[in-house]
């Protein structure tokens, strides 16, 4: 590890220009549960870190049925999670803010981190996408932009942020009536793994509880950056809920799927698991409509 | 079942010596040792798996600020070409001095190449960057298959296949070839009903102990060298450095600190002697720690392997041949475990037909060492379900067909020696009658399997000291490391030939000027064999009481007697005194009383493992769940019941990682690509039951408590009886390790 700056920014302004003035050898600091790890080992060097987790700005956290939620980055995991009424409304979100690292790790790593890491396998970032979370970001100058999660990363690692940009926070919609949200990964044991396949659905249905209205399907580690499945998800509107209709949209999924062999598994066997839990998570999704 | 003799310490459940010094994180690890004038040492790495190094120019390194030593392998001294014996294990000197820093190749991706002194270890991490290595790449070979080809690429070009104790003409990955023959093949094969015959692959995987490797050596200005570290073997480090350094054994000093863990990969040196080469140079300690991914890269895995078993059997059941093709990446230098797996592979049946067949072939990966009951996993794996298929196709019940064909005491193994005392249709037995054994498995995608698995076992050297202390209690000295409780377990040996309780017993793992000879805490053999030697020093410390009770007494010493704690004698004079009573009064009888003892005991005892798993396949998605886990085990005689279990149980849950996620995974530049415990997976808590550990105690003639070695046995059976189990649920035989969820997959046609 070589030697860094470490400043903690008091205002957005303050942050962007320190994060401006070194260009890419300046990393936002919010949890560190990436960042610290990578340049511990090497695997990332930097100038300075700029610490954003003490600005009013990235701590929001607000629910309101009408309005939705305003999650600011810097918002540790366990801190979402332990709010009820946030769990009750985006039960998807939960599901990935819960299984990222242990106890420990929750305390410390938030959800617009794991965003930024960019990680194609990043479990908060499908849920985020059925969700339809926007993320508020600001610029040099007092510039700000909103851009959907799903156009967010560009490559593993890699995002829209340019120089001197940062995620503030994320705007997510109120949840529709009839409606609920679903994430799981697919892992070698129990615990301790990154997803081999992540698919996160969230679904609307009539009131009779029969018919989709809408439906939203993202996928993570099957392509450079996770994935909106658009047409597995519109595949399913108006159609009436059944094993056939969910089979083709899990389908629909399969065929956006693009991944690699690694360590993690095989690309043969993360596209048969895309199937499988895409059609898993529309079924729990569906299933929390239902019992609620 | 043996005649069980009573004992007063021997088979209770003390509390560790080592215990509150361990829960309240006090401990001293190696990590944690400090030194004024410390520097810190990093080693450089080679970032190909097979490569000629052309140059290495340290002079960029040397000039950085901060750095106090730089050294390559042309800072050795130069050895002879001979084969050194590290206890569990040995190695040619050169090759071992070759993998602690290598010379002419790099043979291995995190093979050592060159190391820094430097006042921090950034600095000294900085300085690495700026040694200039000039690499001509080669291309790798990995598989053992591969390697065994004609054409393939040679890691040591002068190397020639040592053919049942022939050269062969033409160099050849294949360091050597063995085999062992009994009866006639053939007509065992003829004589049998139902003929299996499959080939099984395994990859390589890593012991995965907690505390990664780390040394700290100060070498004097007077010719000295110390060195702290964790290790398996004192006595084994001293003896590595001094043979790849070249100086005397009577100038080391090797002080084991606490080890987390080592389960045989912590007896080869890596950075020790670089420790101590870096002191040599710049007169100050310097500490060298590895990284995680340091350990997984660079340090001895157990090996990958290639295994061919056929067996014939009759329909009513008994084997009437069977026939074992071994192939074991020896990693960069020759010395796979393929021996083992060879004595191994059929030793619980009585084969009276058999042939097995061992190659020992280098790869580029790193030299393999040792890992609890090195080979037998791979060859069990094979050989357990074979017999699994046999006994479908026959209709017999699994753990009835071992207890048909189990070996008896003199049963001739194919590899040559008899069968010794065992108790493996008493273990069998035990698995037979345990409640899960006959308990319904309700549920689909579920099944339930069986598997043995055998272990010699091994004696070895060991010394004990034992002073008697004046309150009554004794100090007992070791030079065994303790890794699985054996501080207690050696120390209630002496307990009970004493009288006096486990807790009047103060054990230390002591440095190698303060102890007898020890060979390393391996081969399952430190409660047996050092044991043994504490029972001797202990029947040593008896002889000199009695001497001191018949002094005090003036009687003769054959006039008194010893029993239940208490010294006495009958004639006319009617005394006794306690142990403790005694010795409060040893320096009016003359003076301090010294036990000693050693043992090289030669008759160490089987011990054979019978385990019985259930599991739950998602047959979507590959992923195999283990719903229950029981494995009973001979222990002979069980010295420490709780430490026992933890044996049988850590075992068992090194043998479940290996069947289902453990392995190395290699890219095409002969890479690992996985060198964390994130992506090298072994279970956690989350993905295991209880494991129920069942002792069965069959008493070893060759130790005086009847004590038979535990702790490689139990890792034995599990990939076998998962494997099992596995068919039993979705109806497919996996004929690869680890069952990963995509081999899973793969085998059922899913994907």
């Amino acid at each position: 590890m070589r030697a860094f700056e470490y400043v903690s920014a008091k205002t957005v302004a303050e942050a962007t220009s320190l994060l401006y003035e070194k260009g890419d050898q300046a990393k936002p600091l919010a949890g560190g549960t990436d960042l610290i790890v990578m340049v511990r080992e090497n695997r990332r060097q930097l100038d300075r870190m700029v610490d954003i987790k003490a600005l009013p700005e990235t701590n929001v956290l607000s629910y309101s049925p009408d309005t939705g939620l305003s999650l600011g980055a810097a918002v540790p995991c366990h801190e979402i999670y332990a709010d009820d009424a946030i769990s009750a409304a985006y039960p998807g979100l939960i599901d990935a803010a819960k299984i990222i690292g242990g106890t420990a790790i929750q305390g410390r790593a938030s959800v617009g981190g794991n965003l930024c890491n960019a990680s194609p396998a990043a479990d908060t970032i499908p849920p985020l996408i059925v969700l339809g979370a926007i993320c508020v970001i600001a610029g040099p100058n007092g510039s700000t932009r909103e851009v959907p999660v799903e156009q967010f990363c560009t490559g593993p690692g890699q995002t829209v942020l340019e120089n001197g940009e940062f995620l503030v926070s994320f705007k997510i919609p109120p949840p529709p009536r009839n409606s609920s949200s679903f994430y799981l990964r697919f892992i070698p044991r129990n615990e301790m793994d990154i997803a081999v396949v992540g698919a996160g659905a969230s679904v609307v249905l009539d009131d009779t509880k029969t018919s989709f209205v809408s439906a939203r399907i993202g996928l993570a580690a099957v392509a450079p950056t996770p994935l909106l499945a658009e047409e597995a998800g519109g595949s399913l509107a108006g159609q009436e809920v059944s094993d056939d209709a969910i089979n083709a949209a899990a389908e629909a999924a399969q065929a956006i799927a693009r991944p690699i062999s690694d360590m993690r598994g095989t690309a043969e066997q993360r596209t048969h698991l895309v199937g499988v839990l895409t059609r898993r998570a529309l079924t729990g999704a569906i299933q929390r409509v239902k019992e609620a | 079942m043996a005649d069980k003799k009573e004992y007063k310490v021997v088979g209770t459940r003390p509390i560790r010596h080592d215990g509150v010094d361990k829960v309240t994180g006090r401990a001293l690890y190696g990590a944690d040792f400090h030194a004024v004038g410390l520097l810190h040492g990093r080693v450089l790495r080679s970032p190909h798996a097979h490569a000629r190094i052309k140059s290495i120019d340290t002079s960029r390194a040397e000039a950085h600020p901060g750095v106090r030593a730089v050294v390559t392998a042309k800072d050795f001294p130069e050895v002879e070409d001979k084969i050194a014996d590290l206890g569990e294990g040995a190695a040619n000197l050169k090759d071992l001095q070759d993998n602690v820093l290598a010379g002419d190749k790099v043979l291995y991706k995190g093979h050592q190449v060159a190391a820094v002194a430097a006042i921090d270890p950034h600095t000294a991490e900085e300085a690495l960057e700026l040694i200039d290595v000039e690499y001509e790449v080669l291309p790798p070979v990995i598989k053992v298959l591969d390697a065994m080809q004609e054409d393939a690429p040679l890691l040591h070009e002068a190397m020639k296949t040592d053919e049942m104790g022939e050269k062969a003409d033409k160099p050849s990955n294949i360091a050597s070839h063995f085999q062992h023959k009994q009866g006639d093949l053939e007509k065992g094969f003829a004589e049998a009903d139902v003929v299996v015959e499959h080939e099984y692959t395994t990859e390589t995987v890593h012991q995965g102990y907690i505390e990664p490797h780390n040394a700290t050596a100060l070498y004097n200005a007077d010719g000295h060298l110390t060195i702290w570290c964790s290790t398996q073997g004192a006595f084994a480090v001293r003896e590595q450095v001094s043979e790849i350094l070249q100086l005397p054994v009577s100038k080391i000093k090797v002080v084991p600190m606490e080890i987390g863990g080592g389960f045989g990969g912590k007896i080869q040196v890596y950075i020790k002697p670089i420790a101590a080469m870096l002191s040599m140079k710049t007169g100050k300690p310097v500490k060298v720690l590895m990284s995680r991914a340091d350990v997984f890269e660079g340090t001895g895995p157990t090996p990958g392997s290639y295994v061919r078993v056929k067996m014939g059997a009759t329909k009513d059941g008994h084997i009437t041949a069977a026939e074992a093709y071994l192939a074991f990446e020896a990693g960069a230098y020759p010395g796979s475990p393929v021996g083992a797996a060879a004595f191994c592979v059929f030793s619980p049946y009585k084969v009276e037909n058999g042939q097995v067949d061992g190659y020992d072939v280098v790869v580029n990966k790193p030299k393999t060492a040792a890992y609890r009951a090195p080979g037998a996993t791979n060859a069990a794996f094979a050989a357990e379900t074979v017999i699994d298929e046999i006994c479908e196709k026959i209709g017999m019940d699994p753990l009835e067909f071992r207890i048909l064909n189990s070996a008896k005491q003199g049963d001739i193994r194919i590899d040559g020696p008899p069968t010794p005392h065992v108790g493996f249709v008493e273990t069998v037995e035990a698995a037979k009658d345990h409640p899960h054994y006959s308990a319904p498995l309700e549920g689909e995608n579920r099944g339930r399997g069986v598997a043995s698995g055998y272990w010699p076992n091994f004696g070895m050297a060991s010394s004990v000291a034992i002073n008697v202390t004046a309150d009554g209690t004794i100090s007992l000295v070791e030079g065994s490391t303790d890794i699985g409780g054996t501080r207690a377990a050696i120390a209630m040996q002496a307990a009970e030939v004493l009288g006096i309780p486990a807790e009047s017993v103060t054990p230390s793992v002591v440095d190698t000027d303060s102890v007898g000879y020890t060979a390393v805490t391996g081969g399952s053999r430190t409660a047996f064999a050092t044991g043994y030697a504490a029972y001797e020093a202990a029947q040593d410390v008896k002889r000199q009481m009695v001497e001191r009770a018949a002094k005090l007494w003036e009687v003769a010493p054959e006039e008194v007697q010893f029993a239940d704690g208490m010294f006495s004698t009958v004639n006319g004079k009617e005394q006794e005194i306690d142990f403790k009573g005694l010795a409060a009064r040893l320096d009016e009888t003359g003076g301090p009383i010294v036990g000693r003892g050693t043992a090289n005991p030669d008759q160490p005892g089987p011990s054979i493992g019978v385990h019985v798993v259930d599991v739950e396949v998602d047959p979507d998605t590959g992923k195999i769940d283990i719903l229950r886990y029981t494995a009973t085990q001979d222990a002979g005689k069980a010295v420490h019941p709780s430490y026992v279990e933890g044996q049988i149980q850590g075992g068992a849950v090194q043998g479940i990682g290996w069947a289902l996620n453990e392995e190395y995974i290699y890219n095409e530049k002969g890479e690992m690509t996985n060198a964390s415990f994130l992506d090298y997976r072994i279970p956690t808590c989350l993905d295991l039951p209880m494991i129920d550990a069942v002792i069965v105690e069959v008493p070893n003639p060759g130790h005086p408590f009847g004590v038979r070695g535990v702790g490689e046995t139990p890792i034995i059976a599990p990939p076998a009886a998962i494997a099992n189990a596995v068919y039993r649920a979705i109806g497919v035989r996996l004929k690869e390790l680890p069952m990963s969820p995509g081999r899973v997959l793969k085998t059922m046609g899913k994907i």
